[in-house]
């Protein structure tokens, strides 16, 4: 079995069955994880790069940690502090690098398609870490893997985002892939942060009221409100996102059954989600960064033979 | 198509082999079989069901392993990995790896370095229903043998578990 696909860029160029791979290889990653000794020797020939245009916390280290459980050598490279600052071009730096004779490259950038953009000008196998406003496939995946792991299958399974659907390249992501295994999606907030086209474009339910939302779905992914992506104030203050928007304990109590929350992180605790919500134990969001790691080995693993492909 | 055992032959094969595996056992140590993924499995489930009819009480533990993630020939083809589950430490424990076929000693080389992931085992030995001879690529042998046969690379030999057969092909 192999995927259809060099490269990873987005869920969009994705088949169920790449989907499916993916997520039963992660599953054999996940117990290579809880073994004394949690690293396999399969990249051991791998050299990878970590390009991070843009700040993480999770998936840098994430990415890097499964590279190093696959005994691939790793680099680390972020935009501030690097020749960027003097002028270098993408592909420059890309190539550049790619001449010390790196086999992967691991990308986030605030450029929306970026990592297609050097998918077609470089002979390595390329990793989409996020990109813009567009996608960030490795996210759905580990949410995806989490909710299969809680709820057994993604199939028929009520999943609504919340929060900011308009800049999250996680909710774009995440669309893209339920909608592929077959679960049904909704997306809700506020009126300004959800694209007037979703419902038409990727054949989902909209939904502006929370609580109703709530009452739906047996999965609530709560998206991070993007501050640094938002150029005009899309909502009066965080104060009343919080009162119409925030998932508190006090709407879960006012719905009749007990549902499954995730977040991508970081959190704005007491904005999109409260703490008490998020420390409890429908809150899956610490899994979802266990999970993480034996998601991204698995697209590594994958992805990894097609490398001599130049 | 040659039948290297046949239905008779295997039963009574794989009852030799979970005796010999309890004579080698020594006492008030367990014995741990570890069943190597995907095909090594359907032996060693054979075994264990044996030996807890043939010596019910005995200490005897039972994991399955897959070795994908190890394997020397990522590079070629790339497999799909099977479920590993061993839920006992093999620190400092007799263990002994069940497959069906030896034949170029590469599986079990990736499986001894899965197993080291566990722990370091005391003694690790091999157990296969087939040994074919003369097709070793690494210095590996079996302790526990089925039944040795010599066979040519473009050779198949297949253990059939639906007819409970080996064949040659």
């Amino acid at each position: 079995m192999q995927l259809s696909t060099k490269h990873l860029l987005g869920i969009k160029d994705l088949h169920p069955g790449d989907i499916q791979l993916i997520l039963d290889t992660a599953t054999q990653f996940k117990e290579v994880l809880q073994r004394p000794i949690k690293k396999v020797p399969s990249l051991r020939d791998t050299t990878i790069v970590n390009l991070f245009y843009e700040n993480s916390t999770r998936t840098r280290i994430s990415f890097e940690l499964a590279e190093k459980r696959l005994s691939a050598d790793t680099l680390n490279f972020s935009a501030p502090g690097s020749s960027v600052s003097k002028g270098e071009t993408l592909l420059d730096t890309v190539n550049n690098i790619l001449s010390m004779k790196v086999d992967m490259v691991v990308m986030r950038h605030s450029a929306s398609g970026a990592p297609h953009f050097l998918a077609k000008h470089i002979p390595a196998a390329i990793i989409n870490a996020g990109d813009g406003i567009n996608e960030h496939p490795t996210q759905a995946l580990l949410d995806a893997f989490s909710i299969r792991e809680k709820c057994g299958t993604l199939e028929g399974k009520k999943i609504v985002l919340i929060g900011d659907i308009m800049h999250s390249r996680v909710a774009l992501s995440n669309i893209f892939l339920l909608k592929k295994m077959g679960a049904e999606v909704m997306v809700a907030g506020p009126p300004t942060l959800i694209p007037k086209y979703a419902k038409e474009a990727f054949d989902i339910r909209v939904e502006y009221n929370l609580k109703k939302a709530l009452q739906w779905c047996d999965v609530a992914n709560v998206l991070r409100i993007q501050l640094e992506r938002q150029n005009q104030v899309l909502f009066s203050s965080l104060r009343e996102y919080n009162l119409a928007f925030g998932v508190t304990r006090k709407v879960l109590k006012e719905i009749s059954k007990e549902i499954v929350i995730l977040h991508p992180g970081p959190i704005n605790r007491g904005v999109e989600i409260d703490s008490d919500v998020a420390d409890s134990k429908q809150s899956l969001i610490l899994q979802q960064v266990e999970n993480g790691v034996a998601i991204r080995m698995a697209v590594l693993y994958l992805l990894s033979d097609k490398q001599n492909f130049n | 198509m040659r039948t290297i055992l046949s239905k008779y032959q295997l039963e009574i094969t794989i009852q030799r082999l979970a005796y010999q595996l309890l004579e080698n056992q020594k006492s008030g140590e367990p014995l741990i079989l570890v069943g190597i993924q995907p095909r090594g499995i359907l032996l060693a489930d054979r075994i264990f069901h044996l030996l807890n009819t043939i010596s019910p009480g005995s200490d005897i533990k039972y994991g399955k392993m897959d070795i994908t993630f190890y394997r020397d020939d990522i590079r070629k083809e790339l497999h799909t990995a099977n479920q590993t589950d061993i839920t006992f430490s093999v620190e400092d424990k007799n263990v002994v790896l069940v497959d069906d076929v030896l034949y170029t000693g590469r599986t079990i080389r990736a499986a001894l370095d899965a197993l080291l992931s566990f722990g370091r085992p005391k003694k690790v030995m091999l157990c296969v229903l087939i040994n074919r001879r003369f097709s070793r690529e690494l210095p590996i042998q079996p302790d526990f043998c089925g039944k040795s046969i010599d066979s040519v690379i473009s050779q198949k030999v297949i253990v059939e578990w639906e007819r409970d057969e080996v064949r040659l092909y």
